[in-house]
């Protein structure tokens, strides 16, 4: 394998060695890729929740709400990352079942899945989460409703300062609506292996 | 004579395969192409900026990779560096090998087609499990994906209702919802039986070593979720240089491939999972995949190492949308497979030159590529290499005639009139039998033959009219 590291880089040097003038790195504003259409001053939630909404997303502004959400719809039992359990338990009644760990072995037994988010993007409706807040990579991943939480001063403007904000955590995830596919005739169909719903909570 | 291959594959294509195709790339056109041109003034400058920085950084690899696989080995990633297909295989099966790993979950990568991965892992008695929709359905028939981004595009959901049945995945039923249902039931099971992720990758940022993957679907995170080991097979085309570069790119590549501003999952992965995450890989390996790429590289159609895999070249395709991907015969279709497959063919560059002639040099892939890859330019050059290499295609019509005739001013003069005939000429008796293979498929404009020649001498100096 050393062979073939050494044989590569050695093909290439030869293959852009003799290029008489290379191309330059361009010179770009960062936002180049960020749309001018639409505005993103003003209140950076509000903006958020309205492309979060665009690309099916849930915003949930409160935990009551959340609650009622989850209770008109059955699903009634779930996991809940044990940082927050202390400020979210008070507001689920005796109908609910809240888990603090997620068994590998039984994941269909969880509707839902609460975890903590890093930020979320105005620009894109997207909800940031990194491995090192996500208290399980699973929990946020296999049941049919995902509540990612996240405070008012976590909303980031645009994907040029999440991209900034990228850090050192070794996974960090972008997710910008319910998983979903159009591979079957391009119908749009949500739900795929991931969440169906995917819900944005202000803590 | 032969027809083109082409053209065999599009007069044998079913009618169904071909509507869903033809529909299929059409569909979502407007969605995408308002994405850009709504949401940006000057969109071209996107596309060619973004152009510039592939284009610079390939000119530049090998500075690009050495400073890739230092930043990799610095966040605890092994990295390996496989010359071809057989090298990349191997690779992937030693890790699993020496780590007594016997299932792999995979997400959807071209890179491992290519390399025919789960046909080789399966020999060696490992299960290897496409997780994507559309993926997955492909291998379940024993079938080739057709498009970059909608691999079963070809397909309905009738027969997909069909397979699923005799795969023992449940009694007919064809509505999409319930073919996505029963997929999600099955493979949740497999994400957590297997030990091995395996993915490839969209782009790999030199200064950070970050590997960022796109997916719609979110199977790519779940690969991450529930094994213990990341195999990642990345072509040493997918390095760009600074992590301020994806902002720029993934903008573009949402919404050239599907009209989204984003995909729904976008992970920057550089690493295996941090201390206190329960789940995901303790283990990743980025495999660097040459397999000819360098040869591209050193030819005159590099240009074409800049693809981002968005497929957009594919929807605006007339010929991809009448002969559908399959008609490529190799594992990138359309415009961008007319390029890269002979390319990645090598000695048998011969069995596919044929594919860059297929083209009406029509420019709609030039028009939307994120990238600006002149690839009306490229197919011209491999038409050349091609013709310098003496290689015949079945069913290309013989130029020499009119070579000659063009380059004859009185011959070409009488021709013209002569041309007239033309129109009254039923064009598929013309006895070359190449030609009559050729336009059986097509029909010529008018013969006007003449026309500008006249319009030229009686034409005014400087006048306004003729
Ligand atoms: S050649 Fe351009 S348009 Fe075609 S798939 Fe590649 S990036 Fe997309």
């Amino acid at each position: 394998m050393n062979n073939d590291r050494e044989a590569i880089l050695k093909r290439v040097g030869e293959a852009v060695g003799g290029l008489a003038d290379r191309t330059p790195y361009p010179s770009f504003r960062n936002d180049l890729g960020v749309s001018t259409a639409r505005s993103l001053d003003g209140d950076l939630w509000e903006i958020f929740c309205e492309r979060f909404v665009a690309v099916n997303g849930m915003p949930v502004e409160t935990p009551d709400a959340m609650v009622e959400y989850l209770k008109t719809f059955g699903y009634t039992h779930g996991y809940c990352d044990p940082a927050l359990r202390e400020s979210l338990a008070p507001f689920f009644d005796s109908g609910f079942t809240l888990e603090e760990s997620f068994d590998r072995q039984d994941i269909d037994r969880y509707q839902f899945g609460i975890t903590r988010a890093h930020a979320a993007i105005a620009e894109t409706g997207s909800v940031v989460v990194t491995d090192r807040l996500t208290s399980s990579r699973l929990a946020a991943l296999a049941p049919w409703v995902h509540i990612a939480c996240i405070t008012r001063d976590e909303i980031i403007r645009d994907t040029v300062a999440a991209v900034a904000d990228l850090g050192d955590d070794p996974n960090v995830v972008w997710i910008t609506g319910p998983s979903k596919t159009a591979d079957v005739e391009g119908i749009l169909i949500e739900g795929v292996h991931g969440p169906g719903i995917q819900i944005c909570l202000l803590l | 004579m032969k027809s083109q291959p082409i053209d065999t594959y599009a007069s044998e294509l079913a009618e169904d395969v071909r509507r869903a195709v033809a529909d299929g790339s059409a569909s979502g056109y407007d969605r995408r192409a308002a994405s850009l041109f709504s949401d940006f003034e000057d969109p071209d400058f996107l596309r060619r900026t973004a152009g510039d920085v592939k284009q610079h950084t390939l000119e530049n690899l090998d500075t690009y990779l050495a400073q890739t696989e230092d930043r990799l080995k610095e966040n605890g990633v092994e990295v390996h560096w496989a010359g071809d297909a057989e090298a990349a295989c191997r690779a992937v099966l030693k890790i699993m090998r020496d780590n007594g790993a016997t299932k792999v979950v995979k997400s959807k990568s071209m890179a491992t087609e290519e390399i025919h991965l789960n046909d080789f892992l399966e020999r060696e008695g490992i299960e290897s499990l496409e997780t994507d929709l559309g993926e997955f359905i492909v291998q379940i028939d024993h079938d080739h994906p057709s498009h970059i981004v909608k691999p079963i595009i070809h397909k309905n959901r009738q027969g997909i209702a069909r397979s699923y049945e005799r795969e023992g995945l449940g009694a007919y039923d064809d509505r999409p919802e319930v073919i996505t249902a029963r997929a999600r039931k099955f493979l949740r099971k497999k994400y957590l039986e297997a030990s091995v992720g395996l993915t490839g990758a969209n782009f790999i940022v030199a200064e950070s070593g970050r590997l960022v993957l796109v997916t719609n679907e979110g199977n790519s995170r779940f690969c991450l979720a529930g094994t213990d080991i990341h195999i990642a097979v990345v072509g040493i085309e997918k390095v760009i240089p600074r992590d301020r570069d994806l902002s720029l790119f993934l903008s573009l590549l949402g919404r050239s491939a599907t009209g989204q501003q984003l995909t729904v999952y976008t992970e920057f992965i550089s690493g295996p999972r941090a201390e206190g995450q329960p789940d995901g890989p303790r283990q990743m390996h980025v495999i660097l995949l040459d397999n000819r790429r360098t040869e591209v590289l050193a030819s005159n159609c590099r240009d074409i190492l800049r693809c981002i895999r968005c497929g957009a070249c594919l929807n605006v395709c007339p010929i991809y949308r009448q002969a559908s991907g399959h008609a490529y015969r190799s594992v990138y279709p359309g415009p961008v497979g007319a390029v890269l497959s002979p390319l990645l063919a090598g000695e048998k560059f011969s069995e596919l030159a044929d594919l860059p002639k297929a083209s009406s040099l029509c420019g709609a892939c030039k028009e939307v590529c994120p990238v600006n890859i002149p690839i009306p330019d490229l197919l011209l050059r491999l038409r050349d290499k091609a013709k310098h290499e003496g290689i015949k295609s079945p069913g290309t019509p013989p130029m020499g005639g009119w070579a000659y005739l063009a380059s004859q001013p009185t011959v070409w003069r009488a021709s013209l009139s002569a041309g007239r005939l033309m129109n009254l000429m039923p064009l598929n008796l013309i006895p070359v039998p190449a030609l009559r293979a050729w336009t059986k498929s097509r029909q010529l404009p008018e013969w006007r033959g003449g026309a500008f020649r006249k319009w030229m001498k009686t034409r005014k100096i400087g006048g306004k009219d003729s």
